[in-house]
C-alpha cells in the first residue's frame, strides 16, 4: 500500500505504483482492446501526409474546434454594463455551461439566469417563461438592467424577444421603464464573437434608438469623447485596464463600452459582488454623442461598428493590437481623432519594448510558430511575431471567415518573415494536429486545449487565448499596448528558454550547452 | 465560527425555519409558493426530507442545474473510452463539456480512445433549415475513415435535433448495417427534455438497454471464463480515478470486476455486464435504471454501496460480501483490517484540525448524502444539504441513513437562496460546484468543488479518504482565510450586495 497519512498521494502519483498498475493491466482483458501493434500503426498513420489529406477533406465532422457559441459572447458583453444581469432565453443547461466556462477561465463568479424552457415551452413557445423569469430575476437580484439573449432552442422555435419582452412588461414582470435590451443569438450562426457583437449592438440600439419603441430616439449631440469596444477577450481584465490607463495618460475623454474588467476581477474581502464596475447605463446612452468609436477587435464588431457609424460617428477598428506597430497605430489613431498629443511616457514605454526585443530577438528570430484562436487574436499575435523576426507558419481560426483569411494573407505578404505561412479559416485543432506533424514548427500559440497538441506532436505550447483553464491569473495582466507586448514577449521567451534548458540538461551528454547566461 | 455547535437542536430548527421564511419573502407570490415546497428543516424520524423534488426549475432564479444532454453525454456516455461520442447540433454544448469532468481513462487518445476529444456536427443555419440527417451520415463516414479503431459511436442530441424532426434512429440503423453491425447509438438527450440532468441519465440508460443489450446476445459465448465472483461497478465515473481506488478494494476482497460503468469503461464491458453475479451501484441516481433492468431481464441483483470515508466503506464492504460465500466475507474483513492503520493515521492527523467544523453541501447525484459519512469520520458536521437533480427516493435515503435532526434541506437551490443560507449559517466549509466556488470564497468561506474534487482526487476508497481528508484540511485551515480583512477595516460580515 503506497498511501500514507504523512505523505498523501493523489492522482498525480497514486496510480503509478505496482498495485494499481497490475490492477489496470488485468482490467484490459475485459476491455477487448485493439492489438498494440495496430494502435501503433494507426498512430503513425495519423502523422502522415496521406492522413492529412483525408483529414482536410472532411466536410461534415468537426473535431476539437477552437470556438464556442453565440450566447457565451452575449453573456460576456452583457456583464460589462453596470448592474446588468444576463438573461438567456431557452434551455437552462446552456446557462450552466456559460457560467462554468467563464468561471473556469477567470476563476471568478459568473452570474447569469435562464428562462428554463422545457418540452412544453418547445410546443407552446417560451412566453410564460419570459414573463415569470423576468419577474423573478428582477425581484431576486435587483439588477439595473436585464440583457436578454437566446439559446438555439428558442431560436429554432422562433420566439420573438421584442414581443415577449413587451408582453412581460405589460404583465408587470418589470416596470415599463426598466431597461431590457435584447439580441437574438442563435448558436448555429457564427461563434461567441458573433454573440458578443449581437448583444452589444442590441444594448446600444436599445439606448440610442428609442428602447424598442417605448422612448424617443436619442439625438446625437457630438462631443469630444471616444468610445472603446474591447471585444470578446480572455484578457479583458488586464487589457481594458491598460487601455484606460493609456487614454488617461493622453487625457482623452472616453467611455469603455461593455467594461467587464471589474466584474471578472473582484476582491476577496468578505463580500460577494454580483455586479461590479461596468459601463453605466447613462454612459451607454450618452455614448451616442461620442466623436468616434474604436473597436479593438474588428471581427467582434462586424455589426456593431456599422450601426455606430450610421449614427454619425467615426469608427475605427483594430485587430487585437499586440506589439510595437499595432500599438503605434492605435496611439496615432487616438491622437488624430481626439486631437491630443501622445505623451512622452508612452514614447518611453515604447522604447522599453523595443529595447526588450533588441535584447532578446536572437532567441526568437527565425523560430517557426503555429497560432490558433479567435480571428483578431490570431492577427494580433501574428503581427507581433513578424516584428520579432519569428516566422508564423500556420495560422488557424475555426471562427475565421474568408475576409479574415484575405486580411491575414495581406499581413503575412507584407513581411519577409510571413512568406512561408498558410492561413486556415474554418479549420479545427484536429486539422492543426496534421499540420504540426507534416510541417512541424518550433512553438504553438493557443488556448488550454493546445496541450493535447503539445502532448501528441511534441510542439511546446505557449498559452495565449481563451479559454485558459490550466494556468492561473494571466488574464489579469494586459497583452495589448507596449506594456502588454512586453508581457507577451516574456511569455514567449520563458517557453523558449525552458525548452533550450530541457534539451541541454542531460548530465555528461548535452549539458555543455546548459548555460547559465542566455 | 459555527453557530451550530453552541446551539440546541431546537434553536437550530427555529433559526432554519426562520431562514426559509426570510428567503421566500424576496419572491413574487407564485414563485414563493413553488419554492416553499423545496425547502425544509429535517425532522428526525421522518422517512424523507419533506421537500418536493425533480420538478421544473423556475425561470429566472439562477438555478444551478444543467440539462439532459449534460446527463447523457457529460455523465453517462462520455466516459466510455473506446466509442466516439458526437455532440450532435451546434458547437457550444460539446465545447463547454469538453474534458471538464475529469473522467480518467487509460488509452491512446485519438487512436483507440476518445474521451477528451470534442466531436461535433457543428450545426449551421442550413442544417437547421434543411435537417441534419445528411450531415450526420457524412459525420459518421468521416469518423470511420479518420478514427478507424473506434469500437462504436454514440449520437448525443442537442436541443435542435428533436425540434427539427431529424430521424437519427434511422440514420443509425442504416449506417450500422452498412458497417457490418457496428454499434451506433442514437441518444435523444436534447437539453430541453425533462427538468435537469436527471432525465438525461435515464435516457442514456435506456439507450444502453435498447441499442447495446438488445442488439448483443447476452446468452452468447462469454469472451472470458466466468467466475462466481464476477461483479460490475455501476455509476462510478472515475473522476480523478475514483473507480480505480474502488476497484482495488473489491479485487483485494476476492471479487472480480468485469465492467466499469462508465469511468474508464469500454463497449466490451457494457456488453459483458449481463454476465455479472452482482451489480454494485454507487451513483444510484444516474444508473438505477439500468440496474433495475438487468435485475428484471437477467436476474442480476444490485447492491447500493458507499465508498466515501472508512465507516461507510467498511459497512459497504460487509454488505457486498454478504451476497457471497465465506471466502469473500473473510476477504472483506481482511481488507478492512489491512487499511485500518491508514485510516487511524489519517484520522489522527486530520480530525483534530477539523473536529466540530460545519459543512454545507449542494451537489448532484449521490454526493449530497454519500459524502456525509466521510465528513463525520473527520469529526465534521453537515448542517445543510441539497440535490441539484435528486428525486424523492434520494431524499428518502438521505433522511433514513444520513442527515441529522434539524439539517437544512434545499432542493434545486438557486444562487440567491444558497448565498442567503450561507450568510446566516456561516459554515466552516462549503462543498458545491464551480459556479458556486468563487461566490463563497469572495465571502471568505472555504470551499471545495465536490463535482470535480477541485482537480484533486480520487476520493473513493481508503486511498481516496486520505486525499479527501488532506483536501478538506487545506481548504478549512488555509492561512488565506485569515487575511480577507484589511487590518484597518472592521471585521467583514459576509453579505450580498445584489440582493440587499
Amino acid at each position: 500500500m503506497a498511501q500514507s497519512a504523512e505523505h498523501v498521494l493523489d492522482h498525480l502519483e497514486l496510480f503509478r505504483g505496482p498495485e494499481y498498475q497490475q490492477m489496470l493491466d488485468k482490467k484490459k482483458m475485459f476491455e477487448d482492446p485493439r492489438e498494440p501493434a495496430e494502435v501503433e500503426r494507426i498512430k503513425e498513420w495519423t502523422k502522415t501526409p496521406e492522413y492529412r489529406e483525408k483529414n482536410f477533406a472532411r466536410e461534415a465532422l468537426t473535431v476539437n474546434p477552437a470556438k464556442a457559441c453565440q450566447p457565451l459572447g452575449a453573456v460576456f458583453a452583457s456583464v460589462g454594463f453596470e448592474g446588468t444581469l444576463p438573461f438567456v432565453h431557452g434551455s437552462q443547461g446552456c446557462v450552466a455551461y456559460y457560467r462554468s466556462h467563464l468561471s473556469r477561465h477567470f476563476k471568478e463568479p459568473s452570474s447569469c439566469v435562464s428562462s428554463s424552457m422545457t418540452e412544453d415551452a418547445a410546443v407552446f413557445g417560451g412566453l410564460n417563461n419570459m414573463i415569470d423569469g423576468l419577474a423573478n430575476s428582477y425581484n431576486m437580484y435587483k439588477p439595473k438592467m436585464i440583457a436578454v439573449s437566446t439559446t438555439c432552442m428558442a431560436e429554432v422555435i422562433g420566439d420573438d424577444l421584442n414581443a415577449f419582452i413587451k408582453t412581460s412588461k405589460e404583465k408587470g414582470s418589470v416596470p415599463a421603464e426598466f431597461d431590457v435590451p435584447f439580441a437574438h443569438t442563435p448558436a448555429f450562426v457564427g461563434s461567441h464573437v458573433t454573440g458578443y457583437d449581437n448583444a452589444l449592438k442590441g444594448i446600444l440600439e436599445h439606448f440610442w434608438d428609442g428602447k424598442a419603441g417605448t422612448a424617443p430616439k436619442l439625438d446625437r449631440r457630438p462631443n469630444q469623447a471616444i468610445n472603446i469596444i474591447g471585444g470578446f477577450d480572455g484578457y479583458t481584465v488586464g487589457n481594458l485596464r491598460e487601455i484606460k490607463r493609456i487614454l488617461e495618460l493622453m487625457g482623452i475623454q472616453h467611455t469603455i463600452l461593455a467594461d467587464n474588467s471589474e466584474v471578472f476581477d473582484t476582491p476577496t474581502d468578505g463580500e460577494f459582488r454580483m455586479y461590479d464596475g461596468g459601463t453605466t447605463l447613462e454612459d451607454a446612452a450618452n455614448a451616442i454623442h461620442a466623436k468616434a468609436t474604436i473597436s479593438m477587435q474588428e471581427w467582434c464588431t462586424e455589426k456593431t461598428l456599422p450601426f455606430v457609424a450610421e449614427h454619425g460617428q467615426d469608427v475605427v477598428s483594430f485587430n487585437y493590437p499586440i506589439g510595437i506597430s499595432a500599438t503605434d497605430d492605435l496611439l496615432v489613431a487616438l491622437s488624430r481623432i481626439a486631437g491630443k498629443d501622445i505623451p512622452e511616457q508612452l514614447a518611453r514605454e515604447r522604447g522599453r519594448l523595443v529595447d526588450a526585443i533588441a535584447d532578446s530577438s536572437a532567441h526568437i528570430h527565425g523560430k517557426k510558430f503555429a497560432i490558433y484562436g479567435d480571428p483578431d487574436l490570431c492577427y494580433g499575435v501574428a503581427a507581433f511575431l513578424l516584428e520579432l523576426g519569428a516566422e508564423p507558419t500556420h495560422v488557424l481560426s475555426t471562427n475565421g471567415n474568408k475576409a479574415w483569411q484575405t486580411k491575414m494573407a495581406a499581413l503575412l505578404a507584407s513581411s519577409p518573415f510571413g512568406q512561408g505561412c498558410q492561413v486556415y479559416p474554418g479549420r479545427d485543432l484536429w486539422h492543426m494536429r496534421s499540420l504540426l506533424f507534416t510541417e512541424p514548427v518550433d512553438f504553438l500559440i493557443g488556448n488550454t486545449y493546445g496541450k493535447y497538441l503539445e502532448r501528441d506532436t511534441g510542439t511546446p505550447l505557449i498559452r495565449i487565448g481563451f479559454p485558459v483553464f490550466d494556468r492561473h491569473h494571466h488574464h489579469r495582466s494586459p497583452i495589448w499596448g507596449y506594456q502588454g507586448g512586453l508581457n507577451v514577449l516574456v511569455k514567449i521567451l520563458d517557453k523558449i528558454f525552458d525548452e533550450i534548458d530541457k534539451k541541454t540538461n542531460l548530465l555528461g551528454k548535452t549539458d555543455y550547452s546548459f548555460d547559465i547566461i542566455r | 465560527m459555527s453557530l451550530a455547535t453552541t446551539q440546541s437542536i431546537a434553536d437550530i430548527r427555529a433559526r432554519n425555519k426562520q431562514l426559509i421564511e426570510e428567503v421566500l419573502k424576496v419572491y413574487p407570490e407564485k414563485t414563493a409558493k413553488r419554492r416553499a415546497k423545496h425547502l425544509n428543516v429535517h425532522q428526525a424520524g421522518k422517512s424523507d426530507c419533506g421537500v418536493k423534488s425533480n420538478i421544473k426549475s423556475i425561470p429566472g432564479v439562477m438555478t444551478i442545474r444543467g440539462c439532459a444532454y449534460a446527463g447523457s453525454k457529460g455523465v453517462v456516455w462520455g466516459p466510455i473510452k473506446d466509442m466516439v461520442h458526437i455532440s450532435h447540433g451546434p458547437v457550444g454544448c460539446g465545447q463547454y463539456s469538453w474534458g471538464s469532468r475529469r473522467n480518467y481513462y487509460v488509452g491512446t487518445t485519438g487512436i483507440d480512445s476518445f474521451v477528451t476529444l470534442q466531436f461535433t456536427s457543428d450545426f449551421q443555419e442550413k442544417d437547421i433549415v434543411f435537417g441534419g440527417d445528411k450531415k450526420l451520415v457524412k459525420v459518421l463516414d468521416e469518423i470511420q475513415e479518420l478514427f478507424p479503431l473506434n469500437n462504436g459511436i454514440t449520437i448525443q442530441s442537442e436541443c435542435p435535433i428533436g425540434l427539427i424532426g431529424d430521424d437519427i434512429e434511422a440514420v443509425s440503423r442504416a449506417k450500422s448495417k452498412e458497417y457490418g453491425g457496428k454499434t451506433i447509438v442514437p441518444v435523444r438527450c436534447e437539453g430541453f427534455r425533462g427538468v435537469s440532468q436527471s432525465l438525461g441519465h435515464h435516457i442514456a440508460n435506456d439507450a444502453v438497454r435498447d441499442w447495446i443489450f438488445d442488439k448483443f446476445a447476452p446468452d452468447g459465448a462469454p469472451k472470458f471464463e466466468p467466475t462466481p465472483y464476477d461483479v460490475a461497478i455501476i455509476g462510478d465515473y472515475n473522476i480523478g480515478g475514483d473507480a480505480w481506488s474502488s476497484r482495488i478494494l473489491l479485487e483485494e476482497m476476492g471479487l472480480r470486476v468485469i465492467a466499469q460503468w462508465s469511468g474508464d469503461g469500454s463497449l466490451a464491458e457494457l456488453e459483458a455486464t449481463p454476465k455479472a453475479k452482482l451489480n454494485l451501484l454507487h451513483c444510484y441516481r444516474s444508473m438505477n435504471y439500468i440496474s433495475r433492468h438487468m435485475e428484471e431481464k437477467f436476474g442480476i441483483p444490485w447492491c447500493e454501496y458507499n465508498f466515501f470515508g472508512p465507516s461507510k466503506i467498511a459497512e459497504s464492504l460487509r454488505k457486498i460480501a454478504a451476497y457471497f460465500d465465506d471466502k469473500i466475507k473473510e476477504g472483506a474483513e481482511r481488507v478492512i483490517e489491512k487499511y485500518q492503520p491508514l485510516v487511524n493515521a489519517v484520522v489522527a492527523k486530520y480530525r483534530p484540525r477539523l473536529q466540530g467544523r460545519t459543512v454545507m453541501l449542494y451537489v448532484g447525484g449521490l454526493r449530497p448524502r454519500h459524502v456525509i459519512g466521510a465528513y463525520e469520520d473527520l469529526g465534521m458536521e453537515v448542517v445543510g444539504t441539497g440535490y441539484e437533480f435528486g428525486h424523492n427516493d434520494d431524499y428518502q435515503r438521505t433522511a433514513q441513513n444520513y442527515v441529522k435532526d434539524s439539517t437544512l434541506i434545499y432542493d434545486d437551490v438557486n444562487g440567491y437562496e444558497f448565498e442567503r443560507f450561507v450568510e446566516k449559517i456561516k459554515p466552516d466549509l462549503i462543498g458545491s460546484g464551480i459556479k458556486e466556488k468563487y461566490v463563497f470564497q469572495k465571502m471568505g468561506v472555504p470551499f471545495r468543488q465536490m463535482h470535480s474534487w477541485d482537480y484533486s482526487g480520487p476520493y473513493h476508497g481508503y486511498d481516496g479518504f486520505a486525499i479527501f481528508a488532506r483536501d478538506m484540511d487545506m481548504a478549512v485551515n488555509s492561512p488565506v482565510w485569515k487575511k480577507t480583512k484589511a487590518p484597518w477595516k472592521e471585521t467583514p460580515r459576509a453579505k450580498l450586495l445584489a440582493a440587499e
